[in-house]
């Protein structure tokens, strides 16, 4: 028997390509291109009042210089408000080059091509613009306050709010025998992958074809915005997304300017360009996440029970709102966690500021939501001088609750209904792991050396595997090699292995022999895009059914070349044969070959095929009807809704007393991603959140001035953390599958990163005794928290 | 973050070095690059032109001698770090570059172009600020020694002028009866100190008769701080309290950033400068007791 390929640690595929330097990134392509640079607004806002690019062009190896008023009708136009909804009654998005006003640092007012980017970055330096500054709008209470505004139409700053309610949270609030409200703040933070954004562009005259190379989350959408935006065809317009140093959320978003600039000025100018964004243009350039301020109001039982929650929230999405409110919508919902409430009122702000966009970043509002859920537990337990854990498991959704249908609706606009899981299960787990109950014992040894340690959790659950859908096609070459594509593209979550675990099942072969290709329109065009935790459980559930196809297919021809029942048959090691008699059988290669009627004899498949040349059919065309050469399937997987996994982190801190500094000890991970295709991809996907996770809770923020300068815009005071401040992860796996899907698979990309603050909080809480409401928590932060306390 | 245009010279030896620094305006001398070609990359400078003297032979020097380590323009950080010859004489070179970036950037950065280049938040200029020693530097004008209480004017600039090149750094080796330590706290691995403190300790018969301290990253550029009126006489094995608190809180004059807040990092140097003190009496016990003199 062919081992089975699902659930087994594969090493990946891509790895010693990447490893050796062959991985081929955007800005490894196109060496002739010429180059891009952006002149960047270096006020947060302003009105525009002149360019002058004359000294640009006096630069040897400049090309050309546009602004806006170079820029041909449709790409005037603002850009798209990807996804509308009823409650965003202010939507406003940027122009691919400022027309008039800008309305953060880094939005784009001009664009040099030139030779190189040397030379660019030369030009663009000497392009003079004459700004008029405005007062800028920075945070969420002057944003609120609506006293000075980002847009002159737009009163309040506010784009949408919305509010969604179950239940009578009010009223069981008004009624419970305990109350406590407080305020949360999260600052922001950013993907900032690895690779920043780019995109190259070339003109073929020759095809009067464009093909656009995008260091993207989306290529099939990349391709039709500049078909639209282009005014070109969709047939005449090709999008790869090439390898990907990582992604986290913020190229997803699109078109971003360039990727419209680009295309436009490659096949303008008849030349290749490309666009490279620098680091520093990805910090004022390329969108934030997380920041909100939220107020709490909740209502509990003696025991610890949630009566009612009342949640208001203050989302500052900066100054353009192209991605919509799926941010502060995820977070409205996904706050729940795994917890049965009942009575429930949300409501949120969207507020415009003079600063860069928000979008999602791994989690997507969920570490928000995670945040002020279990920062209210642990209030609650403290209240109430109870177990943090114990409050906790009496709030659980039990696992015969499932599915479990909160009422609310999901940023999918579908029902937001649980559809799996064990909580207390988890729970179990995670006490296990962690050593909850040995704390105590922990804690005093350490204290009696003069050190002080302190222990958190935070519980979450995340709805991944959004729709609408996702396809893939999967084609048995007559070698025999199997090749599979699907549309969404990788940045690095391996998978070409997993997929190719998924096929070898599916249809018996090796899985050395399968070959994976994705986010490439021209082998497949119908996709939606990598985000969302959803690549796993939609491409990996639309590959497994067109292997299904093939599969049905390989069956079915060599039924009738063996004259065999299609149920005697069994698919092992690349071959069909007869069980119990496994000398009689067929490779797929030549199964393949037999499926196409046109087959010259040149390679050794066809003439083997030949022997099975079905005699004498004269009754029926070579190609029936329904039928097509070939031995390949192409089929979607389209969810009715979203499944949910979640999971538990526990973690244990040292904060130095003197100098207020933490040091984390232990970090424990229970996780329910369903059924694991492959486990060592997931814990490698969990530790990368985590250590997200541990950069949102003590290190990374947005240092935003009042005046919209952003004041740690590179990665030395940007404190991306490194290997060395991340810890070691112990990860626990539960699978209860989903029953959504064939496979019975959830996804896994964000849930590292999401209970990070939450968790993390909750320990230096613990371990200090001073209330934690504000994150990041840096030492001279928690310095000051403790000194306040000190002196109250 | 390109640079902007450059002239680019590669001399290969000293005196065309110093003829290239007097022909020409604008110029920067070019070593491990650590600092000087992020600074370009930003734009933040625009030397006309870059003498890179990685190509000169000679400069490499580095030697215990006559009582000092003698330190080349050319030699790293990382190799100076590792030289077991010098951690024995010195060995505060050693523990201050261990806190120095990462191995990738010790492996390029050179300890005298970061001494030349004055950065406050560095641990270097601290180092040999509290350590003394000379640093020799060239121009077609002649040769002369900068005394390493000279050698900083201010944030980012030493007294080695436009036209002249950093040759050598003699540190003096550590005297008997001392001990010493470098003591920082920084947000990640390797990242510049919020607050950092190079101590040297001395001791006799079993008491502290001496202790200095410099700092970093708390606003007094390489100024010395004397502590040792706050821990003379104390028991060099029992300094389980030490208050220098309030000694440094008078020293030091930080500043907010993004990163602490001035009243933390007052409150981070006492704790940092305590530590240090404990430290390096421990370590001029422990150099005693292994006989080293």
């Amino acid at each position: 028997m062919t081992t089975r390929m699902l659930g087994a640690p594969v090493l990946r595929t891509e790895d010693p390509r990447l490893l050796r330097g062959e991985g081929r990134y955007l800005d490894d392509l196109g060496q002739g291109a010429y180059e891009v640079a952006i002149v960047r607004s270096p006020h947060a806002h302003a009105r525009v009042l002149d360019i002058d690019v004359t000294g640009a062009l006096d630069v040897d190896g400049v090309v050309a210089v546009y602004t806006y008023e170079d820029l041909p009708p449709r790409l005037r136009e603002r850009l798209p408000v990807l996804i509308p909804h009823p409650a965003l009654t202010a939507a406003r998005t940027q122009h691919v080059l400022a027309a008039g006003e800008v309305n953060h640092v880094g939005e784009a007012v001009a664009m040099v091509v030139a030779r190189d980017r040397y030379l660019a970055e030369d030009a663009a330096n000497r392009i003079h613009v004459a700004y008029e500054p405005l007062p800028a709008v920075v945070g969420h209470e002057r944003a609120a306050s609506g006293q000075l505004l980002v847009h002159d139409d737009i009163p309040g700053n506010l784009a949408a709010t919305l509010t969604q309610e179950i239940g009578d949270a009010p009223g069981r609030i008004a009624a419970a025998p305990n109350r406590l409200t407080f305020r949360l703040d999260i600052d922001r933070s950013a993907s900032t992958p690895m690779e920043t954004r780019g995109v190259h562009a070339r003109w073929d005259a020759d095809d009067q074809r464009l093909r656009v190379h995008s260091s993207t989350q989306t290529p099939t959408s990349v391709r039709a915005v500049v078909a639209s935006y282009l005014e070109l065809p969709l047939a005449q317009v090709e999008c790869v997304a090439p390898d990907i140093g990582g992604g986290f959320g913020v190229k997803i978003v699109h078109p971003w300017p360039e990727e419209l600039l680009v295309p436009w000025a490659a096949r303008l100018l008849g030349h290749e360009v490309k666009f490279t964004e620098d680091r520093r243009e990805h910090f004022i350039s390329a969108n934030h996440e997380r920041g909100q301020v939220q107020f709490i109001d909740v209502g509990f039982d003696d025991d610890g029970r949630i009566l009612g929650l009342d949640v208001r929230l203050l989302h500052d999405h900066g100054a353009y709102i192209p991605y919509g409110l799926i941010v502060p919508i995820i977070t409205s919902t996904q706050l729940l966690g795994p917890y049965r409430i009942t009575d429930y009122r949300v409501r949120f702000d969207s507020l415009y500021t003079n600063t860069v966009p928000v979008s999602p970043y791994r989690g997507a509002g969920r570490p928000q939501g995670c945040f002020a859920m279990e920062r209210t537990m642990d209030r609650i337990a403290r209240h109430l001088g109870l177990d943090r854990t114990l409050v906790r498991e009496r709030n659980l959704i039990r696992p015969d609750e499932m599915p479990y249908d909160f009422g609310l609706t999901f940023q999918d606009g579908r029902p937001y209904a649980y559809d799996s899981g064990d909580f207390p299960a988890s729970l179990a787990k995670l006490r296990e792991l962690a050593d909850w109950d040995g704390f105590p014992a922990r804690r005093a040894a350490a204290e009696a050396a003069g050190r002080l340690l302190g222990i958190g959790m935070a519980a979450y659950v995340e709805g991944t595997g959004v729709g609408p859908y996702e396809g893939g096609h999967v084609q048995v070459e007559t070698t025999g090699k199997v090749k599979v594509a699907t549309g969404l593209s990788t940045q690095g979550q391996g998978h070409r292995t997993a997929f190719a675990q998924v096929v070898a099942d599916a249809l018996g072969v090796p899985f050395e022999d399968v070959e994976v290709v994705t986010g490439d329109t021209r082998r497949f065009a119908y996709a939606v895009g990598t985000f969302a935790s959803r690549a796993a459980v939609m491409s990996g559930n639309a590959i497994h059914l067109a292997a299904l196809k093939v599969r049905e297919k390989a069956l079915r021809i060599a039924s009738e070349a063996l004259e065999v029942d299609v149920e005697d048959l069994e698919l092992v090691d690349g071959h069909v044969r007869v069980v119990g008699s496994p000398a009689t059988s067929i490779p797929l290669g030549v199964l393949a070959t037999m499926s196409n009627p046109l087959r010259y004899a040149f390679d050794a498949s066809a003439r083997i095929a030949t022997q099975f040349a079905s005699p004498g059919t004269t009754d029926r065309p070579p190609v029936a009807a329904g039928e097509s050469p070939g031995l390949e399937g192409t089929d979607f997987y389209s969810p009715l809704r979203s499944t949910f996994a979640n999971g538990m982190h526990a973690v244990e801190v040292e904060v130095d007393p003197e100098t207020s500094d933490v040091r984390i000890l232990r970090y424990s991970v229970v996780h329910d991603c369903g059924t694991l295709i492959n486990p060592m991809i997931v814990e490698g996907q969990i530790m990368g959140g985590v250590a997200q996770g541990v950069g949102g809770a003590l290190y990374e923020e947005m240092a935003y001035d009042e005046h919209g300068q952003l004041l740690n815009a590179s990665f030395m005071d940007f404190l991306m953390p490194y290997a060395s401040e991340v810890p070691a992860v112990a990860v626990d796996h539960l699978e209860t599958p989903s029953p959504l899907n064939p496979l019975g698979i959830k996804g896994a990309g964000e849930a590292g990163v999401i209970p990070g603050s939450a968790a993390l909080a909750s320990a230096i809480e613990d371990a200090v005794g001073v209330g934690i409401d504000a994150m990041p928590l840096s030492p001279s932060r928690l310095h000051a928290l403790r000194v306040a306390a000190d002196h109250r | 973050m390109k640079p902007p245009p450059f002239a680019y010279h590669a001399p290969r030896s000293v005196e065309e070095a110093l003829t290239l620094l007097a022909a020409l305006d604008g110029a920067k001398v070019l070593a491990g690059g650590q600092s000087l070609v992020p600074l370009l990359n930003m734009r933040l400078a625009e030397p006309a032109a870059l003498i890179d003297i990685g190509r000169i032979p000679g400069l490499d020097v580095l030697e215990v001698a006559d009582g000092h380590v003698r330190i080349g323009a050319g030699v790293t950080h990382e190799r100076l770090r590792r030289d077991d010859a010098v951690a024995a004489v010195q060995p505060l070179l050693r523990r201050a570059l261990d806190l120095v970036a990462h191995p990738v950037i010790r492996n390029r950065g050179t300890t005298v172009g970061s001494v030349v280049h004055a950065d406050p938040a560095a641990e270097m200029p601290a180092v040999v600020a509290l350590l003394g020693g000379t640093l020799e530097v060239a121009s077609v004008r002649g040769r002369r020694s900068i005394e390493a209480a000279d050698l900083v004017r201010g944030p980012l600039e030493s007294d080695v002028a436009p036209d002249e090149l950093a040759l050598e750094l003699r540190v003096p080796v550590a005297a008997p009866g001392t001990g010493s330590a470098f003591v920082e706290l920084s947000r990640r691995h390797g990242d510049y100190a919020l607050a950092g403190v190079a101590t040297e300790v001395a001791v006799d018969g079993g008491r502290i008769v001496g202790a200095r301290a410099t700092f970093i990253g708390v606003g007094t550029g390489t100024a010395v701080l004397d502590l040792s009126p706050a821990v003379a006489g104390r028991d060099a094995a029992d300094l389980d309290v030490v208050d220098v608190a309030a000694a440094v809180a008078g020293f030091v004059e930080p500043q907010d950033d993004v990163h602490a807040d001035a009243a933390y990092r007052r409150h981070l140097a006492g704790v940092l400068a305590g530590r240090a003190v404990r430290a390096a009496a421990a370590d001029a016990l422990a150099r005693a007791g292994a006989g080293v003199r």
